[in-house]
């Protein structure tokens, strides 16, 4: 299957994969690192999620119930030990390979050596792109993350809500269809984080990515996503999956009761 | 603390290296005019003689009669001294840089080899401490008897300064190699699998990622190759009996020091301003490479 649906170069039914199957489909998907050794340990377990192309899925759940084990298996970056992870209709891997996806850290991960600029042009260097192209591509990020005046600052001179900012601009930058997003905002203070997810929420819809997001946070979670997955620890499950039906969301949303609703309903998922 | 320009801070660390080696030279100076009040008492002082130097003109001359020793020439009618010092310091840092130089590629290329494999590295780098226990005064007469020797590997006739940068080499891939595989080990996890979620190769994330992150580990052994391509070259000419450098011309002064003290010092005054300015580039560069970039605001 292609990554670029061409509907006249194919059959019908393959003209639109993403809304037949998903930008994220996996089945069955388990992770044992160090498998048959005496120290082998089962991250996770059977997880079966289908995540709709433009959509936002929060993962949630204790430490070490293996959210980041499986948002490394979308992103190609380890392999399942059974089932199967598919991306855009590819392997993950194969995803990988044709950066399909921007990913974002805890760390802002910004190379210190360079320029909020050139750390935005990073991926499009790695792609090749010419130096008045990723100048562009850069300077347009820099506005969608609404900091073009630290273009030639360096990272070091920046608060931590910015360099997250700065880090989701090189992200997205070379516009893949999908950003994982590892716990981005768990090193920021209450304030700037309500601010950086009002911020996402905007580039999102902006830019009509599909995110898979981690995080600890309840409020967080529900405030972003169309849908949250609560997992479980030892071995790593989705225990529950919850369809968030807020509509657009402003800061009111955050006084709203259906938002209180959901949180308790996340809460008590977690819970079982 | 107040935010400072670069340049007012540089200047201020210029200052206070010429304070103190004013330091240096009144300490100097005031033990020789105690040992002079203590010779004039005409008491036997114990300890003078024993664990502290004399301070006659002739185990310690006096700074002036150092200085103006430079002015002189050695013999009538010939170069003056500082004329001497000065061509044998560039002979000698020419032959430094060609060792460091040298060095400097080998050690980055043992860093990325090692990098590259943790076995090897495991296997490996015992022999690369072991290289540096062998005793310099050991190898440095066998490096000079293989290049005379000439094994026809090479299309140039074979010099004895290039064995003297042999030795510099010698010294200088070291520290490279060890701090260079440090530097390049350096980057966070978050960073490496950010290069892996771009699909990047081994040396894209070499070039782009591994080593801008290793040259804050590897210019602190810049400075200490650069010293150690200096010593390594000034005792590889004593060795080697290369009698361009500044190396033999204190080991030519020391042997005449009864008719002569001054030149000993003053040599190895030259000997210690070769460190000095080569400390002093290593260092501008890193100034104009690193900590300009890291530390000071921009707009």
């Amino acid at each position: 299957m292609s990554s670029h649906p061409n509907p006249e170069a194919q059959p019908a039914q393959e003209a639109q994969p993403f809304q037949e199957q998903g930008a994220v489909e996996i089945v069955g998907a388990s992770k044992t690192f160090l498998p048959g050794s005496a120290s082998q340990v089962t991250a996770i377990t059977d997880i079966n999620l289908s995540i709709a192309s433009g959509s936002f899925t929060t993962f949630i759940g204790p430490s070490g119930c293996g959210k980041s084990t499986l948002l490394r298996l979308v992103a190609g970056l380890t392999e399942a030990t059974e089932g199967t992870v598919t991306v855009n209709g590819k392997t993950a891997n194969q995803a990988r390979k044709d950066r399909d996806y921007g990913m974002a850290f805890q760390t802002a991960s910004l190379f210190d050596w360079r320029t909020v600029r050139k750390n935005i042009e990073l991926p499009l260097e790695l792609l090749g792109w010419s130096r008045t192209l990723r100048r562009e591509r850069a300077d347009e990020m820099l506005e969608l993350v609404q900091l073009p005046e630290f273009a030639s600052s360096y990272p070091r001179e920046l608060s931590g809500g910015m360099q997250q900012r700065v880090a989701i601009a090189r992200a997205l930058a070379f516009r893949p269809t999908l950003l994982l997003m590892d716990e981005p905002f768990g090193a920021l203070d209450e304030m700037t984080r309500e601010h950086m997810q009002t911020e996402l929420l905007r580039m999102w819809k902006e830019t009509d990515t599909t995110i898979i997001f981690i995080t600890h946070s309840i409020p967080e979670a529900v405030f972003l996503s169309t849908q949250v997955c609560v997992m479980s620890p030892r071995p790593g499950q989705i225990t529950a999956k919850v369809d968030v039906n807020l509509g657009n969301r402003t800061e009111e949303t955050r006084n709203n009761e259906d938002f209180f609703d959901y949180i308790v309903q996340v809460r008590e998922a977690l819970r079982s | 603390m107040p935010e400072r320009r670069w340049w007012r801070r540089l200047l201020l660390q210029a200052l206070s290296a010429i304070a103190a080696l004013a330091a240096v030279g009144g300490i100097y100076s005031l033990y020789k005019v105690i040992g002079r009040a203590l010779d004039d008492s005409q008491r036997d002082w114990w300890f003078i003689g024993t664990f502290l130097p004399r301070s006659t003109d002739r185990d310690m001359p006096p700074i002036r009669d150092i200085i103006s020793e430079f002015n002189k020439p050695l013999r009538e009618g010939g170069p003056k001294l500082i004329g001497l010092i000065w061509d044998a310091s560039l002979f000698t840092l020419r032959e430094a840089v060609a060792g460091f130089v040298l060095g400097v590629i080998i050690g980055m290329a043992i860093a990325i080899l090692l990098l590259r494999s943790r076995t090897l590295e495991k296997g490996t780098m015992p022999y690369v401490i072991a290289s540096q226990t062998v005793p310099l005064i050991a190898i440095t007469p066998i490096i000079v008897i293989w290049g005379r020797k000439n094994f026809g590997f090479f299309p140039w006739e074979w010099q004895d300064w290039m064995s003297v940068s042999l030795i510099a080499v010698y010294l200088t891939f070291f520290p490279v190699a060890v701090n260079g595989l440090r530097g390049l080990q350096s980057p966070d996890p978050d960073s490496k699998e950010l290069m892996d979620s771009y699909a990047a190769g081994w040396w894209q994330t070499l070039w782009r990622l591994r080593l801008p992150a290793s040259l804050p580990y590897l210019f602190p052994a810049f400075k200490i190759a650069a010293l150690a391509s200096i010593i390594g070259a000034i005792v590889g000419e004593i060795s080697a009996a290369q009698s361009d450098g500044i190396g033999y011309l204190i080991l030519d002064f020391a042997s005449k020091y009864s008719t002569g003290p001054e030149r000993l010092y003053a040599s190895i005054i030259g000997a210690a301003v070769l460190g000095l300015f080569a400390a002093a580039v290593i260092t501008l560069v890193e100034f104009g490479l690193i900590v300009r970039r890291r530390q000071t605001a921009r707009t």
